[in-house]
C-alpha cells in the first residue's frame, strides 16, 4: 500500500488545478478516496469527526444486498436447469446464474458510474457514492432476461432525469433504481412482465445449452394467481415452472421465478437484520410497510370476491417484490420521509398501497414499485405536516408569551 | 428538591485524556494576547495605543455601538503590539505583562444595596461584560435590553470537559455574589442548572436562583438545551446566558473590587503526557504548559476549548476568552489509512453501529474521515439534539436563508455549539456550526 500511496502522491499534481489531467480531477479523487481515507482535517467547527462517512454507509447497504443477490443468482441457475430438464450440481447452477446476472451488473455500473463521474467533473464536486447502491439494485429488480441495451438506456435515463437534474445524490425525489424499473416497465412491457421473461432458458456463454421441456411454464406465482380461472383461493395451487406444486418454504428461500433480488425472502431478511443492526436502514419504515400491508390484506380478505382477494397474508409478504421493496427501497433515506413520525406514515401507506394495487389492478400483478414511487412523491408532504405540528406549537407558545407581557 | 429533567438524546464521546483533578500551578507568560474575535457580535474600537501602560482592568477596547462596554486588560503591563488583519480588523492586542499585579480599583460593593443599573454599570466599567451572552444570536449581550430571564449552566458535559465543581472549589462565595448580581439585572428569574453529579454546595444550595437538575449525556450541559427544556426563547424575547465559572468572575469584581480574569483551566487530550489544571488569566501564552508535555513526532492540533467547539490555536497560542479547557489531539494529516470504508479497525470510533467498537476510550484525530456530501442520512442529527426543534430542517432553512422558515423552526433558541454533536456524527461532513453561525449573523443584521 505504501508504494501505491507514493505513486498516487507522485501523479496527484497532474490532476490539480492547472495540471494537464485536471479534467479527470473528480475521477482521481474518487479513486484516491476509495483507496485511502482522505487526510484533510477540519478547518472550522468540530475538531473530531465520527468515522462513519458516506462510503461506509453505502458499503453496509451493498453488503446487506449480497445475500439476496447470491440467492437470486442461484435461483436463476436452478430454474434454467429445471426448465431444460437437466441435472446439475448446486455449484453449476450458481455459476450459471452468476454468469447470467454479471453482465447486467457490469452494464448498470458502467453506464451509471460513467454518467456520475462525468457530471461530478463538470460540477467540480466529489463523486457521490449513491450510485454504488443503485447500480446493484437495478439488476436485482428486473427479470433476468432483460436485454442489456435496455438496462443501459433505462439506467442512463434514470440517473440523468431522476437524479442529476435535481442536483445529484441527496436531492432526488424518486428512488433512482425504481425509476429505472418503471422506465423499463412502461417502455418495454413485453420484456418486463408475462410468462416468458422470468426464467432464462437460453445458454449463457455457452453454458447450459438445451431445449425447454414440454411441461415448462415460466409464470411467476403472482402472475399465475392474477390470470387464474379458479373461483376461490382454496381451489388454486401455486405451481413451479415444471408443474409441481410450490411449498411455502420454496417461496421463503427463493426457489420461485421472479426478479433476481426479490425471490428469496430469507436472504432479504438477512439483509434487513444488517441494515437494522447498523442503523443504516430505518426499522420504523420497514416495520410500518409490513403493518400497512397487513392491514390491507386483512381488509381485502374480509371482503374477498375472488382468489387473489382471498390470498392469505403470508403469501403476500413472501411473493413478489413486497419484502425487497420494504427493506431496500422504502428505506432509501433520500426519497423517504425524513422525520421519524413521517416514516411511520410513509411506510404504512406504502404497504397499504402495494397490496391494494396488487389485488385490484389486474394489469400489474406487482404493486410495490408503483406504491413506493407514489409515496416518494408524497414524502415531503408527510414531513410538512409533521414539522408543521412543531411550528404550530412554537407559534402558540410565542403568542401566549406575548399575551403574558401585555 | 430541585426540579429534575432527564435528557435522553445526546452522546458522550469516549475520548482519552481527561484531566486529572490536580492543580499543577499558576502559569504566568511574558505576553498576554486578547483576540477581539472571541467576543462575537461586537465591533472593537481601540482604547489604548502601543506603548500605553495598563493595569488589570484598564479598558483595551470598547464596543463601537455601546461605548460604555469595555473590554479589560487581564494583566498590568505595557501594550506592545496591535496586530491587524484584512481590512485593518484587529486580530490581537498584545500586552507585555509586568507581573506587578496592579489592578484598577473599582471598589468593593455590597450587591444587595445596589440597583440593577448600578450593577450593570459596575460590570461594564470593569470590562467583563463580555462574560454575559444573549440568545437569540449567541452574541455578547446587549446592555440596553432587559432580559426575560438569565440562565446559568453549572456543569459542562463536553468531551474531556473540566469539572465545574473542581473549577469553583473555594470560589463559592464569589459564585453566590455573582448570582445575586445577575438577579438584579432581570425582571424574570435566574435559572441555575446543575448535573446529577454536581456535589459542590455552592451550586447545589445556591440562593436567589431557580435550580434545575439535569441528567443525561452531552449536550445536557449546554445552556441552550437547558433553556429549551426550562423555558424556551420565543420570537422577540431575549435571555442572557453564562456559565458558572464566569459568574464567579463577576462575583469577584464585587467582593474584591478588582477585575481578576484568572481562570482555572484543564489541560486535556490524548496527546498530553501530564494532564491537570492550571491557573492563568485569559490571553496567557500556553507554550509553557505544552513544552515537553505533548507527544513528539506526530502532527498535533492544539485547541483552546473542547474538541467540539474550541478554537484551533498553535503551540504558541493563547488561552481564548471563554475557555476553561485546552486540548491537544493528533492532527492526523500524516495518516494515510487504506480502505477506510471497509475497516474493522478498533481504533475507529462511530456513534452509530456501522463500526464494531471494542475500545473503551478513543484517540481521535482531526481528520474529517470522509468527503463532504449532500444531506443523505436522516435521523442522524435528531439523535444527538435534545431540543424540541427539527435540526435538519432548520439547517436547510438556514442554508436557503429563508427567514420566516428559520423563525418557525426555532432559530432564536439555538447557538452554533448546540449543533456541535450533529456536526460530529454527520455522515455528510458538513460544517454545521459554521452554517448556523453565518445564519445567525445574517439574521441579526436583518432584524436589528
Amino acid at each position: 500500500m505504501k508504494a501505491l500511496r507514493k505513486y498516487l502522491d507522485k501523479i496527484k499534481p497532474n490532476f490539480e488545478e492547472g495540471g494537464k489531467l485536471h479534467w479527470l480531477h473528480s475521477t482521481f479523487d474518487a479513486i484516491e478516496t476509495f483507496l485511502f481515507v482522505p487526510n484533510n482535517t477540519s478547518r472550522s467547527g468540530v475538531h473530531i469527526h465520527d468515522a462513519r462517512d458516506s462510503k461506509r454507509t453505502m458499503t453496509i447497504v451493498i453488503v446487506a444486498l449480497i445475500p439476496a443477490l447470491l440467492m437470486g443468482m442461484y435461483s436463476v441457475g436452478l430454474h434454467h436447469y429445471m426448465a431444460l430438464g437437466l441435472e446439475a450440481s448446486i455449484v453449476t447452477k450458481f455459476i450459471y446464474g452468476f454468469l447470467a446476472v454479471l453482465p447486467h451488473i457490469v452494464v448498470s455500473y458502467v453506464v451509471g458510474l460513467g454518467i456520475e463521474f462525468a457530471i461530478a467533473q463538470v460540477r467540480k464536486e466529489e463523486v457521490a457514492e449513491g450510485f454504488l447502491v443503485t447500480g446493484i439494485l437495478i439488476p436485482m429488480i428486473v427479470p433476468v432476461d432483460t436485454p442489456l441495451w435496455m438496462i443501459a438506456v433505462a439506467t442512463a435515463f434514470a440517473v440523468i432525469f431522476a437524479k442529476e437534474v435535481f442536483g445529484g445524490t441527496g436531492y432526488n425525489i424518486f428512488n433512482v433504481a425504481l425509476i429505472t424499473r418503471a422506465f423499463l416497465f412502461f417502455s418495454y412491457p413485453s420484456k418486463m412482465s408475462g410468462d416468458q421473461v422470468w426464467v432464462r432458458t437460453a445458454d449463457t456463454f455457452g453454458m447450459g445449452k438445451g431445449t425447454v421441456i414440454d411441461a415448462y411454464s415460466g409464470a411467476t406465482p403472482l402472475g399465475q394467481l392474477a390470470t387464474t380461472g379458479a373461483g376461490s383461493f382454496g381451489e388454486f395451487t401455486f405451481l413451479g415452472i415444471t408443474g409441481e406444486p410450490l411449498r411455502i418454504s420454496d417461496m421463503f428461500f427463493g426457489f420461485i421465478p421472479g426478479s433476481i433480488g426479490e425471490v428469496s425472502t430469507f436472504a432479504i431478511l438477512l439483509g434487513a437484520v444488517l441494515l437494522i443492526a447498523t442503523g443504516v436502514g430505518s426499522w420504523k419504515t420497514i416495520l410500518s410497510v409490513f403493518l400497512g400491508g397487513a392491514v390491507a390484506v386483512v381488509l381485502v380478505n374480509l371482503f374477498a370476491q375472488n382468489a387473489i382477494m382471498e390470498m392469505p397474508m403470508q403469501y403476500h409478504f413472501l411473493l413478489g417484490g413486497f419484502a425487497f421493496g420494504a427493506v431496500f427501497m422504502a428505506t432509501d433515506p433520500v426519497t423517504s420521509a425524513r422525520t421519524e413520525k413521517g416514516k411511520w406514515i410513509y411506510g404504512f401507506l406504502i404497504g397499504l398501497l402495494a397490496i391494494t394495487i396488487r389485488v385490484f389492478n389486474p394489469g400489474y400483478p406487482e404493486g410495490m414499485m408503483l406504491a413506493i414511487l407514489f409515496m416518494n412523491a408524497f414524502a415531503p408532504l408527510i414531513d410538512f405536516y409533521v414539522i408543521d405540528g412543531n411550528i404550530k406549537r412554537r407559534m402558540k407558545r410565542a403568542a401566549v408569551a406575548k399575551k403574558g407581557q401585555q | 428538591m430541585a426540579n429534575r429533567i432527564n435528557i435522553k438524546k445526546g452522546l458522550q464521546i469516549p475520548l482519552l485524556g481527561a484531566a486529572e483533578e490536580v492543580i499543577r500551578g499558576t502559569v504566568k507568560s511574558e505576553f498576554v494576547r486578547i483576540c477581539p474575535e472571541d467576543f462575537h457580535g461586537i465591533t472593537p474600537k481601540l482604547a489604548v495605543r502601543v506603548d500605553d501602560a495598563v493595569k488589570a482592568g484598564t479598558p483595551l477596547f470598547y464596543e463601537k455601538n455601546h461605548p460604555e462596554m469595555f473590554f479589560a486588560s487581564p494583566v498590568s503591563g505595557i501594550v506592545t503590539a496591535i496586530d491587524r488583519g484584512e481590512k485593518r480588523r484587529i486580530l490581537r492586542i498584545v500586552v507585555k505583562a509586568d507581573h506587578a499585579g496592579q489592578y484598577e480599583d473599582f471598589g468593593v460593593k455590597q450587591v444587595a444595596s445596589l440597583s440593577g443599573e448600578e450593577v450593570k454599570k459596575s460590570i461594564l466599567d470593569a470590562g467583563i461584560w463580555f462574560l454575559i451572552k444573549q440568545r437569540p444570536y449567541d452574541v455578547v449581550a446587549s446592555p440596553v435590553k432587559v432580559p426575560r430571564d438569565i440562565f446559568v449552566t453549572g456543569f459542562d458535559t463536553a468531551p474531556l470537559a473540566p469539572s465545574t465543581d473542581f473549577l469553583l472549589n473555594d470560589r463559592e462565595a464569589d459564585l453566590q455574589t455573582g448570582l445575586d448580581a445577575l438577579a438584579k439585572l432581570t425582571t424574570g428569574k435566574v435559572y441555575l442548572s446543575v448535573s446529577t453529579k454536581t456535589t459542590l454546595k455552592g451550586l447545589r444550595e445556591a440562593k436567589n436562583v431557580v435550580i434545575t437538575e439535569f441528567n443525561g449525556p452531552h449536550p445536557a450541559g449546554n445552556v441552550g438545551v437547558q433553556i429549551n427544556h426550562i423555558k424556551p426563547v420565543n420570537r422577540g424575547e431575549t435571555v442572557w446566558t453564562l456559565n458558572a465559572p464566569d459568574v464567579a468572575i463577576i462575583g469577584r469584581l464585587f467582593n474584591k473590587g478588582i477585575t481578576d480574569l484568572t481562570r482555572t483551566v484543564a489541560l486535556t487530550g490524548s496527546e498530553v503526557k501530564e494532564t491537570g489544571y492550571y491557573n492563568m488569566v485569559i490571553g496567557t501564552e500556553l507554550k509553557h504548559i505544552f513544552a515537553q508535555n505533548v507527544t513528539e513526532g506526530v502532527s498535533l492540533r492544539y485547541i483552546s476549548g473542547n474538541p467540539l467547539t474550541g478554537r484551533k490555536i498553535d503551540e504558541n497560542g493563547e488561552l481564548r476568552a471563554y475557555d476553561s479547557q485546552v486540548t491537544v489531539i493528533p492532527e492526523g494529516d500524516d495518516i494515510h489509512e487504506a480502505f477506510g470504508w471497509a475497516s474493522f479497525s478498533p481504533k475507529r470510533y462511530s456513534a452509530g453501529a456501522t463500526y464494531l467498537s471494542f475500545h473503551k476510550k478513543f484517540r481521535l484525530d482531526a481528520r474529517l474521515m470522509g468527503g463532504p456530501r449532500a444531506i443523505i442520512v436522516s435521523n442522524e442529527y435528531d439523535k444527538v439534539f435534545p431540543m424540541d426543534i427539527y435540526p435538519e430542517q432548520l439547517i436547510k432553512a438556514i442554508i436557503a436563508f429563508n427567514i420566516d422558515r428559520m423563525e418557525q423552526l426555532g432559530i432564536y433558541e439555538v447557538a452554533p455549539e448546540d449543533f456541535a454533536l450533529c456536526e460530529f456524527v454527520d455522515t455528510s461532513k458538513l460544517e454545521l456550526q459554521r452554517i448556523v453561525r453565518v445564519g445567525l449573523d445574517l439574521l441579526r443584521k436583518e432584524m436589528e
